[in-house]
């Protein structure tokens, strides 16, 4: 696994990234406004589920007016996010808050287009199946976000 | 007591001092900083979208107003608060940012904005008058909106980066003009 971190680190996009002093930067911004678009394809969807924000809509249109926003924002910070990763593999490697994000990050993105699909698709769903839907999906990116802050941080 | 001497005292007081030098207090904001801004700026693009017609053209827009407003007006709170702790931790180096003083000019460009999109086409969506509000003003509303927002992000971004900072010579005249920087020493 090191040996493959280590590989990432030498490739020619993120030693450009290092040498260059606005790549990482920029790249760092991108991500950012990526992430606030997420979070709101995101919370259009979760707080309607949670009996709040646009409560009056049907679920699944909802889930269907974010879908796109979602896979374009996530769009987004992958490919920003990946070149930022690759610029410190290395450092990443030994990041406590790096493995944090990645073990979210696959747990929140299999969720919602799992089980948080499903549920948004369901036509009479319970109130706390909804609920619990929305909560799980909250936490998971918000470990997403923790994580990626704090790799910064070490 | 020029605003130099201001920021230069608030950064040597005791709280200032201990804010800036602690081990997790300044992270922790900053990351309530940012987490607070994916809620704001979240929901901001979702109306904004909603203007422009990309999104939710089946919700009437004076809707995604009154429901989404509650949680933008709440984060923004979150992020004056946290934003003002962050620039009280670092007072005179934030003060003369470059990037630090292109966001806060944009802030209140974008606060013109929320006013005059809240006095003279908001009121016409709520009203059901979609006569009145010409689609192309909604859509130019959204659309500055979310570009000033976008640069709000990135100037943001951009004040951890030293590149212009006053102890950094020498710079351009220009910029030690723009960040108040009035250098002693040229340097080698």
């Amino acid at each position: 696994m090191l040996a493959l971190f280590q590989w990432c680190y030498q490739t020619a996009l993120g030693e450009g990234i290092r040498e260059s002093t606005w790549l990482f930067p920029v790249f760092e911004a991108f991500h950012l406004i990526g992430l606030g678009v997420t979070a709101g394809a995101v919370l259009l969807v979760d707080l309607r589920l949670l009996g709040v924000g646009l409560s009056k809509q049907p679920v699944a249109q909802l889930a269907s007016a974010a879908q796109p926003w979602l896979i374009g924002s996530l769009a987004l910070m992958f490919s920003t996010g990946i070149p930022l990763f690759l610029s410190e593999a290395t450092k990443c490697y030994y990041s406590f808050p790096f493995w944090v994000k990645m073990t979210s990050l696959l747990l929140a993105l299999l969720f919602a287009f799992t089980i948080r699909r499903r549920v948004a698709a369901m036509a009479l769903p319970r109130p706390l199946t909804e609920r619990a839907t929305a909560l799980t999906s909250l936490a998971l990116w918000f470990g997403v976000a923790w994580g990626g802050r704090w790799i910064g941080f070490s | 007591m020029s605003p130099l001497d201001f920021f230069g005292w608030l950064g040597d007081s005791d709280w200032s001092v201990a804010l800036h030098e602690s081990q997790y207090a300044y992270s922790i904001i900053e990351s309530i900083h940012v987490w607070a801004m994916a809620v704001f700026f979240g929901t901001v693009v979702m109306f904004d979208l909603r203007l422009i017609g990309w999104t939710l053209r089946k919700v009437p827009a004076s809707e995604v107003v009154t429901r989404l407003l509650p949680w933008t007006k709440g984060a923004f709170a979150v992020m004056v608060i946290t934003g003002t702790l962050l620039f009280f931790a670092i007072p005179l180096r934030s003060y003369q940012n470059i990037f630090f003083r292109t966001k806060m000019l944009l802030l209140l460009v974008a606060g013109l904005n929320v006013w005059l999109f809240h006095s003279r086409i908001y009121p016409k969506l709520v009203a059901g008058d979609v006569d009145g509000v010409r689609p192309a003003a909604a859509r130019a509303a959204g659309a500055l909106s979310l570009t000033l927002w976008i640069c709000i992000i990135f100037a943001g971004r951009m004040i951890a980066y030293n590149w212009f900072d006053c102890d950094r010579q020498p710079q351009l005249a220009i910029i030690n003009f723009l960040t108040s920087c009035f250098p002693t020493d040229e340097g080698p």
